[in-house]
């Protein structure tokens, strides 16, 4: 069986959101780049766990972006995985990355692509399905559970409204959220390990993209908060009834 | 050229996003100078001529069992037929969104813009405000093809209904077979589910233990919201995995977010910043929640909660 894990480089989880060139571009300056969470605690941790289980598995990790995505695919070459692929492009729209995504999956023949649920910068949640229409595979979203059974995937995902638990035949993309798995750190061996792993750069396919950004725009700062004093919740209460409206 | 606004469904029963979607559909359909169309899959007990009162001319339906159950490449399949000649597809972007639109956009080679907060600027092309960076900002997005997609982030646009009644029709559509075989369902049942709630109460660590949550569920059943926690709560099996709210857990936009015991990390806040109104309890008085939130208490949680609780029933009672 041979699994793709898809992995984005996104800012820390604390990065400060600014933009630059009259709000066209993010400002990377001082920015710590990490491995989107989805993509690493929930879809390479649970692959990572079913190679453990089945050392047969062939675990590939995917990753479309610059020369300066190196340091983040190390890192989850050091949390496990055989070999990575990067596809040496600029970030572009979702279509863009999704059809690399969907021609390096059909060339190797994978059975099964994992994907983050969504990255924290781009909020798309779109590449999962994507690479599923544009392979022709079943697509399951939102999974919270991933278990190998009689040669199928057992699968529990959120719907709307609660959780189902589905059956599937390969191949397969499943985008990944919190249940799947939990965070791993590196540890010494596989950072030393990681280093000497395949790390293949590959060129993108020619793809027109369907969208693209115009410009950024921060939020309008809150107005402040209003404090009430402990002592009177019932002023808390009367504020939430008549100005804000909202009980 | 039309809009076609695709309304979901669970349990034979509109969700109240796709209300919006369809409120959305109308504004753009006015917008564009066109009429907006809506379909609808699966068995509904709902009255769906009421969708007119949110502004849709005709409804399309698929009444077809089997289309209660969602798997994103039927569901694309079967709105790619009914979308005809639409130009514009609008969907709100719930879980089922997420995971049908994508597939609808490849098929349709239609551009779609996920997390759409407002109206596309016609002016010049086809601009759509969305929400990125966890709702630290937002991005213009351009769409570039004829064909669009717009997946609605859940309230973040509104509902308005007027008079109006939608013509309903049946329409057909050949439904191709499920790959997923569901062998489970488990519907969160009596509670209301945290994607979907008006008012959202949530607790963190300054509760100190889950024998102390009696104060968040109790406020919470007063008034009609969802119970949510922070990710340490989580992790620390006080509370169920699917209550947490946060940049890695569940993202909320609710019109009230009361946080209690919670500090506000930014991972925290970026599961909740699109909140309306946000309050917070929290003993810290330099607890960073303070600076994102509109009303705050600084106060112990045991000792204020429960005079909430009591001003709260009053004024319900009153």
């Amino acid at each position: 069986m041979k699994i793709l894990v898809c992995i984005s480089k996104t800012p820390d989880t604390t990065a400060k959101i600014a933009f630059t060139d009259n709000n066209t571009k993010f400002a990377t300056d001082g920015v710590q780049w990490i491995i989107n969470p989805y993509d690493e605690w929930y879809a390479l941790v649970r692959a990572i766990e079913l190679k453990e289980a089945d050392p047969s598995i062939a675990l590939h990790l995917l990753n479309v972006g610059g020369a300066d995505s190196e340091p983040i695919i190390r890192k989850a070459l050091a949390l496990g995985g055989d070999e990575a692929i990067r596809v040496n492009s600029e970030e572009n729209d979702s279509f863009f990355v999704a059809s690399q995504i969907a021609n390096i999956a059909k060339e190797g023949g994978y059975d099964l692509v994992f994907t983050g649920k969504e990255t924290i910068d781009y909020n798309g949640s779109s590449i999962g399905g994507m690479v599923a229409e544009l392979l022709g595979n079943t697509y399951i979203s939102h999974a919270t559970k991933f278990d190998l059974q009689d040669g199928k995937a057992l699968v529990t995902r959120e719907i709307e409204g609660g959780e189902e638990q589905c059956q599937a035949a390969f191949p397969l993309v499943v985008s990944c959220q919190k249940g799947m798995a939990e965070q791993r750190i590196p540890n010494m061996k596989g950072i030393m390990g990681a280093r000497t792993k395949p790390l293949k750069v590959v060129e993108p396919i020619a793809v027109d993209s369907m969208t693209s950004v115009v410009s950024f725009e921060l939020p309008p700062a809150k107005a402040g908060v209003k404090l009430v004093s402990a002592d009177q919740p019932e002023e808390l209460v009367r504020l939430l009834r008549e100005e804000a409206k909202v009980i | 050229m039309s809009i076609l606004v695709f309304i979901d469904q669970a349990d034979g029963h509109i969700k109240k996003a796709s209300f919006e979607a369809a409120t959305y559909g109308a504004k753009l359909a006015a917008q564009l100078g066109t009429t907006a169309e809506a379909l609808v899959l699966g068995t509904v007990s709902d009255d769906l001529s009421t969708l007119g009162q949110y502004g849709i001319k005709k409804v399309h339906t698929v009444s077809d069992a089997s289309l209660n159950k969602m798997d994103a490449a039927v569901y694309a399949d079967v709105i790619a037929q009914a979308a005809g000649q639409a130009t514009v597809i609008v969907l709100s972007n719930n879980t089922t969104g997420k995971a049908v639109a994508p597939r609808l956009s490849v098929k349709l080679k239609a551009g779609l813009v996920s997390g759409a907060i407002s109206l596309p600027d016609t002016s010049q092309g086809f601009v759509v405000r969305k929400s990125v960076f966890s709702g630290k900002a937002f991005a213009n997005i351009a769409v570039k093809t004829d064909k669009k997609i717009i997946a609605l982030n859940p309230n973040a646009f509104g509902t308005e209904t007027g008079a109006g009644s939608a013509e309903v029709a049946a329409v057909q559509a050949s439904i191709p077979a499920s790959n997923v075989e569901v062998v489970a369902v488990n519907k969160v049942s009596g509670e209301v589910p945290l994607s979907e709630a008006d008012i959202v109460v949530s607790g963190g660590r300054g509760l100190k233990g889950p024998e102390n949550w009696g104060l968040v569920t109790e406020l919470a059943q007063l008034l009609g919201a969802a119970t949510a926690c922070s990710r340490p709560v989580a992790d620390i099996h006080w509370r169920p995995h699917h209550e947490h709210v946060g940049q890695t857990g569940l993202a909320i936009a609710p019109n009230l977010y009361i946080a209690i015991g919670i500090s506000g990390a930014i991972q925290h806040l970026a599961g909740v910043n699109r909140s309306k109104t946000i309050v917070v309890i929290n003993k810290d008085p330099e607890a960073p929640f303070f600076k994102a939130a509109d009303y705050g208490i600084v106060g112990d949680a045991f000792e204020v909660v429960p005079k909430v609780i009591e001003a709260v029933k009053k004024i319900k009672a009153s």
